[in-house]
């Protein structure tokens, strides 16, 4: 009964939510090609044949960025930054005194995006393949399946680190400043600029005890067919998400006994 | 019996708010140090409201109304005191406590800016449970109460203001709440949808028995809605009671134009004891307690020759005003 009153929800949530999605779907096309950074990456490290220096072929190389442009473009979050423009013009108001937290409103507009650029992501990939076609493999669906789940788990993690800096609105009125601070690691620890397979030695000792190896790296190599531990990577990432879902719950808590509710 | 569905005991609340020195040097001093105070913006109030009751919050910009209803709605931690807002303590925000209220901001939207008002209606709809056949009923009844129908389906940011409080209504009453909390729900409208607003509050009222706790700045909101009303003022509560015993006190006297038929009586009436504010030819305007207006009028019209005659109520808003900007006026 309960479950079916929450599937309910977040059905017409998702429904709610990729309608007004789409009314931004230019925008969405924009920022799926604003996403081609691993393309930009590929392009250095083939002409500058540093894929030699880890044994990885250029086809797998290639391969590997592709997917991290896939992964990157269903796991990117932006809940900070909703959530601070929502808690300055008042508009968590309302949704604090509904039946449902707020957060669950954001969680099924990430999903509806996610939806809407799906096709933008499959002709950006279509148009890989035509410059690169020695690249072109179909995963196995085993593979596929397993690469989704992971791309989902990375994308829950996300949405969990966000959450917890989004909820120190109410605290400061600036959070997302805080954010922009874990882009940096994000940015270079997570595979997006490079596979954590090419970092150091004395680097890849702590990394894989952080979270971000797990947003890109690992499923991006998951399914790109490069070596990977699939039972690491999930324990991994599920680790993080039961670590991080209640520092969010504790932090929220706290979070709505300091709100002010300014701007309304 | 009616039961009390508000009980406020003793209630206060502190915000810290951090204050900065002009210019650079200040600029700098709050760069590194920041020098933050404790402001009471509620201090120590008591009231209670009954079941079906409509209560009137006055008071100036700041006198702390609206953080009273968030506090009643749950949206804010109280820093002292307790409320019980139909028999549960607001902020745990449990379920069917808000299952049970609303709040509607004036020129605050819920609504989903680029779709029509319909699809944030069934949103709503699910997130308060509510079955589809059932949502689809509601939506009906309350469109129908608040006549409005095509825009239903126009995008919220093609509508007016005014059609866009109305759906704001319809959004936040479509799970029928037994306690509205209205902040300035008519705030920007244009005459006729204040009026059509005020109406459908009093339809609302009346068909649900619902309890409503509104602040607005328009004295006709008020005054057409609320036979109660609590006035604050800095914080604290400085008068609880019905409004027309309110402006009773307020104003103990009426001003009546007379027009008599020539100047002689005029002059008569000038001359038979009554307080007269002023006189032109063979109209006088005099000043009559309220509780001897009746008889006054009688002992007039008996003995003096009177062509027409005008009963001035002294404006609302000024006699509501002086309360508001003056905290030891004696209510």
């Amino acid at each position: 009964m309960i479950s079916n009153s929450i599937n309910r929800k977040i059905i017409t949530l998702l429904k709610v939510q990729y309608s007004n999605m789409l009314e931004y779907r230019v925008e969405i096309a924009l920022w799926a090609i604003s996403g081609i950074i691993p393309f930009f990456m590929l392009n250095i490290w083939t002409n500058n044949n540093l894929n030699e220096s880890i044994n990885i072929s250029n086809i797998m190389l290639s391969r590997y960025f592709l997917c991290a442009f896939f992964v990157r473009q269903f796991s990117v979050v932006w809940v900070v930054f909703s959530f601070e423009e929502d808690s300055l013009m008042g508009k968590v108001s309302p949704y604090l005194i509904q039946p449902l937290n707020p957060f669950f409103r954001y969680f099924a507009q990430h999903i509806a995006e996610q939806i809407t650029r799906f096709p933008f992501a499959i002709i950006i990939a279509f148009f890989f393949f035509i410059f690169n076609p020695e690249s072109i493999w179909i995963p196995n669906l085993g593979i596929l399946f397993l690469s989704i789940i992971s791309t989902f788990l990375s994308f829950l993690i996300q949405f969990l680190i966000q959450s917890i800096v989004a909820c120190l609105c109410f605290w400061t009125e600036k959070a997302s400043s805080i954010e922009r601070l874990l882009f940096i690691p994000t940015l270079f620890l997570s595979g997006l600029l490079a596979p954590v397979a090419s970092f150091p030695e004395y680097v890849k000792s702590w990394i894989y005890f952080t979270p971000f190896p797990y947003l890109i790296d690992f499923p991006a190599n998951l399914l790109s067919g490069n070596t990977t531990s699939v039972f690491g990577g999930f324990s991994m990432q599920i680790l993080w998400i039961f670590l991080l879902f209640p520092v969010f719950r504790k932090i929220w808590s706290a979070g709505t006994k300091k709100y002010t509710a300014m701007g309304s | 019996m009616v039961q009390n569905i508000i009980d406020v005991r003793n209630l206060s609340k502190s915000f810290d708010i951090s204050s900065k020195e002009p210019g650079l040097k200040g600029t700098i001093k709050h760069f590194f140090k920041r020098q933050t105070k404790s402001l009471k913006v509620i201090k120590d109030i008591s009231f209670k409201i009954k079941e079906g009751e409509i209560v009137g919050f006055l008071g100036a910009n700041g006198a702390g109304k609206t953080t009273i209803l968030k506090m009643l709605c749950g949206l804010i931690y109280p820093s002292e005191g307790s409320i019980l807002v139909s028999g549960y303590l607001p902020f745990r925000r449990k379920e069917n406590f808000l299952k049970n209220i609303t709040l509607i901001m004036g020129q605050k939207q819920q609504l989903i800016w680029d779709l029509p008002p319909i699809e944030s209606f069934y949103l709503n709809a699910s997130i308060y449970d509510l079955d589809k056949l059932e949502a689809k009923r509601r939506i009906k009844n309350l469109s129908e109460m608040l006549e409005i129908d095509e825009e239903l389906f126009i995008p919220v940011r093609k509508l007016s203001l005014g059609q866009r409080m109305k759906s704001e209504l319809l959004a936040a009453l479509i799970h029928k709440p037994n306690i509205l909390f209205l902040d300035e729900p008519t705030l920007g409208l244009d005459i006729n949808a204040q009026r059509n607003l005020r109406k459908f509050l009093q339809k609302y009222n009346k068909e649900t028995n619902a309890t409503i706790c509104l602040t607005s700045h328009y004295m006709k909101d008020i005054t057409s809605l609320c036979k109660r009303v609590i006035c604050v003022h800095e914080g604290s509560i400085s008068y609880d009671g019905k409004l027309d015993l309110l402006l009773k006190k307020l104003s103990p006297v009426k001003e009546i134009l007379i027009v008599c038929r020539s100047e002689e009586d005029a002059i008569k009436l000038e001359n038979s004891g009554f307080t007269i504010k002023n006189k032109i030819k063979n109209e006088i305007t005099i000043k009559i307690e309220n509780n001897s207006i009746t008889s006054s009028l009688k002992t007039i019209l008996n003995n003096f020759d009177i062509e027409d005659l005008y009963i001035n109520e002294p404006p609302i808003d000024e006699i509501i005003g002086r309360v508001l900007i003056n905290k030891d006026y004696d209510i």
